[in-house]
């Protein structure tokens, strides 16, 4: 069944066709849908609070909660909610927003590696998970139920909701702490909650991704998004935009290629990640005006630094 | 212009952690001046900002802000916390701090004033407009913040300690990491401010020097007392050694500028001067 990608090319509406006939399909693209929109707006928000650290080691804690629910005779994905709530938890305390955060970041390196080594415990207890410690780290799109989807699009409509309630105070916390504390904005209970949602993001997201790849829609569709723009909502709306490409591309590849699913997304998300940088280098570059003839070519951009320096000093 | 009074304190005193930071403090500033509190490093300078919000509680005396009890009417004052931490790497644009200023507070989302029916974000949109106008932010105000010189930063966060146009706006060392003719300038834009606006403002500095020409009146804060008064009779020789209860001497430069000799040496016992 699995086919070069060259052969993909030959007749795209036709291969578009296809994936949606099996049903195993149709739910992995349904579930990689709720799961990238949910991913790229809290991810914005991650990387704007600078809390990628915070994101990593509740995905890690996600892999033993896995293959505990799995030793238990659970579905998986109970074991990704109650472990990565249970993770946020534990961080709320520890974790403060603003940048003054660093001395916690030994605390949770250590608690990182005992995760795992419970993960790996869990999965070498459980036999009947053959194969299935990749699955749980590095994600699969075989398998996911009809429930599991009902449960994926519930989840990401929540946090989306939550967003959209809490989204403008969030926002001022996570770019502006100080400012938004002295605004009378309650910074550190809307750090505790985020922490929470934070947690339902990942867990939602490793069960497409896998726990060590959730960064792929998490981070990075984000990061990126952060390259391209300084606009809080056309950030997200990008970031969104990306999430979704590159799960739908990825798991087109997957289904024709012998290349696993996280592969193609991660490969994908860093491609964009790689290019918008590149963009922006060469157009601070442009900027700075180290090329005559370039900044002729292109239109306007914003004053120099130089100029606004001895304005200051002259007013 | 507003000209009642904004703020008065009587025979107040503040603690914090256990240990009396100032007592016996009586002052009162009106609408549209322009007050610079002045002392040496944990005088209580930044504790009287944090009392006037109500954050600290008075221990002993009384005190009325715009009218009401300290912490009551926080929303009509600006503040502007000291050495405020914007991660450089974080790309923000000035336009969207100040607008944060404005409604940052509010549940729901921000919506791009382009929308149809966003009438209340068109006019917040032009209320950032005009206040970043108002402190000649304008021009670089769609910049990422970290792109931004010290002195233009400033004026951007001053634009959205006033984007809500409060009656009194308090800024905890704003001209910390500026340069002299920065230092200057945002003085002067303070007065104007002040002149304009009719808004009260309450600027804690080490240095009074760069912005004495500007000031209405200064709050000196030494040896757990103060003494509040136009400058030229506080900063004065026999004021000062009044307060500090040492022989204090008070030159003046050739170039116009004061200079304290003889202040005793900051106290040792060092405290989280933001605990």
């Amino acid at each position: 069944m699995p086919e070069p990608v060259a052969a993909a090319t030959l007749d795209i509406p036709g291969r578009v066709r296809e994936l949606f006939t099996y049903h195993f399909m149709v739910n992995a693209l349904a579930a990689g849908t709720a799961v990238a929109v949910m991913a790229a707006i809290v991810g914005w928000f991650v990387v704007v609070r600078r809390q990628v650290f915070a994101g990593h080691t509740l995905s890690l804690v996600a892999f033993p909660g896995a293959a505990g629910a799995a030793l238990a005779g659970l579905p998986a994905a109970s074991g990704y909610y109650a472990a990565c709530g249970l993770g946020a938890v534990a961080l709320a305390p520890a974790s403060r927003s603003g940048p003054s955060r660093g001395a916690e970041t030994a605390a949770i390196g250590t608690v990182q590696a005992f995760a795992l080594g419970c993960g790996f415990l869990f999965a070498s207890l459980y036999h009947g998970l053959l194969g299935g410690v990749a699955a749980l780290l590095f994600g699969s799109f075989v398998g996911i139920d009809d429930g599991q989807v009902l449960t994926l699009f519930a989840v990401a409509a929540l946090a989306i909701a939550l967003i959209g309630i809490a989204g403008r105070p969030l926002l001022f916390a996570s770019l502006d702490p100080e400012g938004a504390a002295a605004a009378g904005v309650p910074v550190r209970a809307l750090g505790a909650a985020f922490l929470l949602l934070l947690a339902l993001a990942v867990a939602a997201t490793a069960q497409i991704t896998g726990a060590l790849l959730v960064f792929t829609l998490l981070v990075t569709p984000a990061a990126t998004a952060q390259a391209l723009t300084s606009r809080p909502v056309a950030g997200m709306l990008v970031a969104v935009a990306l999430a979704l490409i590159v799960t739908w591309l990825g798991l087109a590849f997957a289904y024709f290629s012998p290349w696993p699913v996280g592969f193609w997304i991660t490969s994908l998300s860093f491609g964009f990640f790689v290019l918008a940088r590149v963009w922006r280098a060469r157009r601070a570059r442009s900027a700075c005006g180290t090329s005559p003839t370039r900044r002729l070519m292109l239109p306007p951009g914003p004053p120099k630094r130089r100029r606004r320096r001895t304005r200051e000093g002259g007013a | 212009m507003r000209a009642e009074q904004v703020l008065r304190l009587e025979r107040a005193a503040a603690a914090l952690g256990g240990r009396t930071i100032w007592s016996d403090v009586s002052l009162t500033v009106d609408g549209g001046r322009f007050v610079a509190v002045l002392g040496p490093n944990g005088a209580g300078k930044s504790t009287l900002l944090r009392t006037i919000l109500g954050l600290v509680p008075l221990t002993a005396g009384d005190a009325t802000v715009l009218g009401a009890p300290p912490g009551a009417r926080n929303d009509m004052i600006g503040y502007l916390p000291q050495r405020r931490e914007l991660d450089p790497a974080v790309r923000v644009r000035g336009v969207d701090l100040v607008r944060l200023g404005l409604d940052g507070g509010r549940w729901g989302v921000p919506l791009p004033a382009w929308l149809p029916g966003n009438r209340t974000g068109r006019a917040a949109a032009r209320r950032v407009t005009d206040v970043l106008e108002l402190v000649d932010a304008a021009a670089y105000a769609r910049r990422p913040i970290g792109e931004l010189s010290g002195g233009e930063r400033q004026r951007v966060l001053i634009a959205q300690a006033l984007v809500r146009e409060p009656e009194l706006l308090m800024l905890d060392e704003p001209l910390d990491s500026l340069d002299l003719p920065g230092q200057r300038s945002v003085a002067a834009l303070l007065q104007r401010i002040c002149r304009t606006r009719g808004v009260a403002v309450v600027l804690v500095t080490h240095d009074v020097n760069p912005i004495l020409p500007y000031l209405d009146q200064v709050v000196y804060f030494a040896s757990g007392r103060a003494m509040a008064g136009a400058p030229e009779d506080v900063i004065a020789s026999g004021a000062l050694t009044g307060l500090y209860g040492v022989p204090i001497e008070v030159l003046r430069a050739s170039d116009g500028r004061l200079v304290v000799v003889g202040q005793p040496e900051a106290p040792h016992v060092h405290t989280p001067r933001h605990a």
